[in-house]
């Protein structure tokens, strides 16, 4: 059966949708969607094959737009997508997440919500910003933003998220009550004994191992940490890598060792490719060593930087790995990162990129 | 009644809403409810959850630039208009 790739990119200026067949080699662009708005999250749900795509725009504010028809047409809502009167509104919608037939969205000002009906209404899940440590969560560079969503694969009731910056949070009870989960992981912006607080540390992306709901690993603004225990204790795996600062991290589809990392040359050194030179980093064993994997990629003056959720990996045998740039770029890779293409250019700003294998 | 005047880049979220609707309302809150009522999800384009309206959108009655708990009299115009937003 003739198999459809879908990337599914969210910019500064709209969603678009690149699509391939199975052998990856030639890719077709459709879009802007969503009426250019600023899109930070665009995601399918497999189990649906509808698409979701959430932002905000200056405007209007924020919503979450949705397409039953892969992207032909779009509707948006943000019905119940509001704090209670009197706090600051909400800006933007800046993650979300398809899973057990419930979508979540992360919001910024940092807080989540949830949707039962495919995305046409939202209810707050109010536990999350009921948690003690929330007057010390601070906004980061991009806001103070909840943009990392993690769905257990089994269970409904456990979930993930990461919020920049007051650190990792997971719920065993479908987000009525929450714990953190950042101890092990640091933070260098604070006086050198309280590098290692209970909360408030700058996560920068949480990606879940395939198959092993425990298996974490996370980017940070201070190094690179895999977690065996579900995050609640984290090791650092930053040796070999040429910083500890970056932003995305994707897992493979189906090696829990396998990690695909675009580390960034430090958060006061411009935040681009070391030494402008472009290089994804691929582990093949948990982070115990890294490998740089430079082949098609720009070997000089490249000044860009990945966003957080500007990497993806596709579930082909060999997986597909592709990142979007600051630049407005998109790289794809056919064989597990070997080897890279520049599949599209002079696009906004990549926000993020995910991917869509469609049977027939 | 009243006209209320809509920005082009609004109803585009919402096909077949009209630039120019006339609607009875005593004020710009219920002016904006009867869109809602009318477009459901309208309300949150022009609101937000404060409640007040969205810090890059003006709203002007009869020229004057008014907020929700203006007052319109039979006869008014409503004007709903984006503000200089950059980026």
């Amino acid at each position: 059966m003739a198999r459809r790739i879908l990337l599914l990119v969210g910019t500064k200026k709209g969603a678009f949708i690149l699509e391939s067949d199975s052998t990856r080699a030639e890719w077709t662009l459709r879009g802007p969607f969503c009426d250019t708005w600023p899109i930070h999250h665009v995601i399918a749900d497999p189990a649906t094959r509808r698409i979701f795509a959430g932002g905000g725009n200056e405007w209007f504010g924020p919503a979450v737009w949705r397409s039953d028809d892969l992207g032909e047409s779009w509707t948006h809502s943000s019905q119940g997508l509001a704090y209670e009167p009197g706090e600051t509104p909400i800006k933007a919608v800046w993650s979300l997440a398809a899973a057990h037939g419930v979508l979540h969205a992360g919001v910024e000002p940092a807080g989540l919500f949830r949707s039962e009906d495919g995305g046409q209404s939202f209810a707050h899940l109010k536990g999350l910003r009921d948690h003690p440590s929330r007057p010390e969560w601070q906004p980061g560079g991009g806001g103070l933003i909840l943009h990392g969503l993690l769905p257990h694969p089994q269970d409904p009731q456990q979930f993930w998220v990461a919020i920049s910056t007051g650190g990792v949070f997971h719920t065993a009870d479908g987000g009525e009550s929450w714990a953190p989960r950042n101890r092990g992981t640091r933070q260098d912006y604070a006086p050198e004994d309280q590098r290692y607080p209970e909360h408030g540390q700058c996560v920068h992306c949480l990606v879940m191992a395939p198959g092993q709901p425990d298996l974490l690993y996370q980017q940070n603004h201070c190094g690179m940490y895999r977690s065996e225990d579900g995050g609640r204790s984290w090791t650092s795996i930053e040796q070999g890598l040429p910083s500890s600062f970056g932003f995305p991290a994707a897992t493979h589809p189906r090696d829990p060792a396998t990690l695909f990392l675009l580390p960034l040359n430090g958060d006061q050194a411009g935040r681009f490719v070391p030494e402008a030179r472009a290089a994804v980093w691929r582990t093949r064993d948990g982070g115990a060593t890294w490998q740089a994997l430079r082949e098609g990629l720009p070997q000089q003056d490249a000044y860009f930087g990945v966003l957080r959720q500007a990497m993806a990996t596709d579930s082909l045998d060999r997986a597909g790995v592709y990142f979007g740039t600051s630049g407005g770029e998109l790289y794809a890779s056919a064989d597990e990162g070997e080897s890279w293409r520049c599949i599209a250019r002079h696009l906004p700003t990549i926000s993020s990129v995910e991917t869509l294998v469609l049977d027939g | 009644m009243v006209q209320v005047l809509l920005p082009a880049s609004l109803v585009r979220l919402f096909p077949g809403a009209p630039r120019q609707v006339e609607m009875d309302a005593a004020s710009v809150a219920q002016a904006i409810a009867a869109l809602d009522q009318r477009w459901p999800g309208m309300r949150d384009r022009i609101c937000d959850s404060t409640p007040a309206i969205r810090r890059h959108l003006k709203v002007f009655v009869d020229g004057e630039l008014a907020n929700l708990t203006t007052p319109l009299r039979p006869g008014a115009e409503l004007l709903v208009m984006t503000a200089m937003s950059g980026g």
